[in-house]
């Protein structure tokens, strides 16, 4: 089965409807699908539901497509840095879930694992907690939370083989392995597509049985916070 | 005189004791990597990180090296990365001996009010739930009163939770509390501050 395509918008071709579900990979703009999300904008797709740990900033990651108004629904842990979102939010254009970054990275793992529903203890006492089962384990209160199933994931890595099988770099990893899992179909946008046979077998990330379109593009790779010590300090 | 940031973040670096796995939250927190000293700590960064370096030298940030609060960051001769799953399963499942971090409110009972503050704009709980539901033990670090003058260390929290009972230790500028049966015990006063002092600052039931 050919994997490989020749750009994003070739990639997301009869996979893209309008209130459709998308998992998306990265944490703040460390390794965020870019190229994918730019071809969503393009494709003019409407009333998106997200899930995704962050919304971008104003001008990159799913910020474009909040600009367009193409979001419905965000599913994330953190919003903080996207001065549109909190202006889409507060007005209600948009809707907002809050769930725990270690609960939504579970909650894409277990829709992956085909598991639908699992407890844990975050949350329990909170907001977060409300209107969900509450079960007792060994003394221990719990909540049930919910397996997500998306109809899309969109990812990002840093190589991948013509079969799929992804590597990743450093911490641009994150939530782009549970999120490619979740999705009944996921493609993958890398920076470099590698002949068959030159990943270490023993090393990869994600094998190629998540991935079913990938890209290779050239990407921005923008900082949202750039810090850095003195070299007299060192 | 009451401590000061770095000394609230030296006190807090105390609480460390070598070949931990430790997770520091943002703001003072973060200092506490400057006050370990020869301690073998491994510092996990919740984005999928155990091993974290300081911040890079100017012209080596890596876009694809970044810590929980967005920061670039270097890697150590230790380092691994890890999805999120996975690091979030590492603090979930109680690998991670202790977490420090900020709060706006602690309650004597050891609820924690860090995230929200309702009609003002929410920016979301990111980890800070999974990690005070999961770590071995969780230190917070504040000012004892907020800029109004007002008791942070309170009967019960007024702000919606982060955590139920999750809170082991408070360091403040004032000294330093342990939640009890009971309400908060004095474990020690910050240099020059009197007992009444402390005590006066807080709302919470001091039970020694």
């Amino acid at each position: 089965m050919k994997k490989v395509y020749g750009n994003a918008a070739e990639a997301l071709d009869g996979l893209l409807f309008d209130g459709m579900f998308i998992a998306a990979g990265g944490f703040g703009l460390c390794g965020i699908p870019e190229l994918l999300l730019q071809a969503i904008k393009e494709a003019g797709t409407k009333d998106l539901t997200f899930a995704s740990n962050n919304a971008g900033v104003d001008d990159f990651g799913i910020g474009i497509l909040l600009q367009t108004r193409q979001v419905k629904k965000m599913i994330s842990s953190y919003v903080g840095e996207n001065a549109e979102f909190m202006r889409q939010y507060l007005s209600g254009e948009l809707e907002l879930e809050f769930n725990p970054q270690g609960t939504l990275a579970e909650r894409m793992r277990a829709g992956g694992a085909g598991i639908p529903g699992f407890y844990t203890k975050t949350g329990v006492g909170t907001v977060i907690a409300e209107g969900k089962e509450h079960k007792d384990f060994d003394g221990e209160t719990y909540i049930l939370e919910k397996g997500i199933f998306a109809d899309l994931a969109i990812v990002k890595a840093w190589k991948a083989d013509d079969t799929g099988n992804l590597i990743f770099r450093k911490t641009a990893r994150n939530f782009n392995v549970p999120a490619a899992t979740c999705g009944k179909i996921c493609v993958a946008e890398v920076e470099e597509i590698v002949p068959r046979g030159s990943l270490d077998p023993d090393c990869i990330h994600l094998p190629g049985i998540y991935v079913h379109r990938i890209i290779q593009g050239a990407h921005e790779k923008r900082i949202e916070q750039r810090t850095t010590r003195k070299r007299e300090e060192a | 005189m009451p401590w000061d940031r770095n000394q609230m973040a030296a006190r807090a670096a105390d609480e460390l004791e070598d070949g931990m796995y430790v997770n520091l939250g943002i703001g003072i927190p973060t200092l506490v990597a400057n006050y370990v000293g020869d301690k073998d700590i491994t510092l996990q960064s919740e984005n999928g990180m155990l091993g974290m370096g300081p911040f890079p030298f100017e012209g080596e940030e890596d876009p694809d090296l970044i810590n929980a609060g967005k920061q670039t960051i270097t890697e150590l001769a230790r380092t691994a990365y890890f999805d999120s799953a996975t690091s979030f399963a590492m603090i979930r499942g109680g690998k991670i001996a202790a977490a420090i971090l900020g709060a706006m409110e602690v309650a004597e009972n050891g609820d924690l009010a860090n995230w929200m503050i309702p009609g003002k704009l929410v920016k979301g709980m990111g980890g800070a739930m999974d990690l005070v539901a999961g770590v071995g033990r969780v230190v917070v670090v504040m000012d004892h009163t907020n800029k109004h003058g007002e008791s942070k260390v309170l009967k019960e929290c007024t702000l919606p939770l982060t955590g139920k009972g999750v809170v082991d230790r408070i360091i403040t500028n004032l000294g330093v509390l342990d939640v009890v049966e009971g309400g908060l015990a004095i474990v020690e006063l910050a240099d020059g501050v009197t007992e009444d002092e402390l005590r006066a600052a807080t709302e919470a039931t001091i039970v020694n």
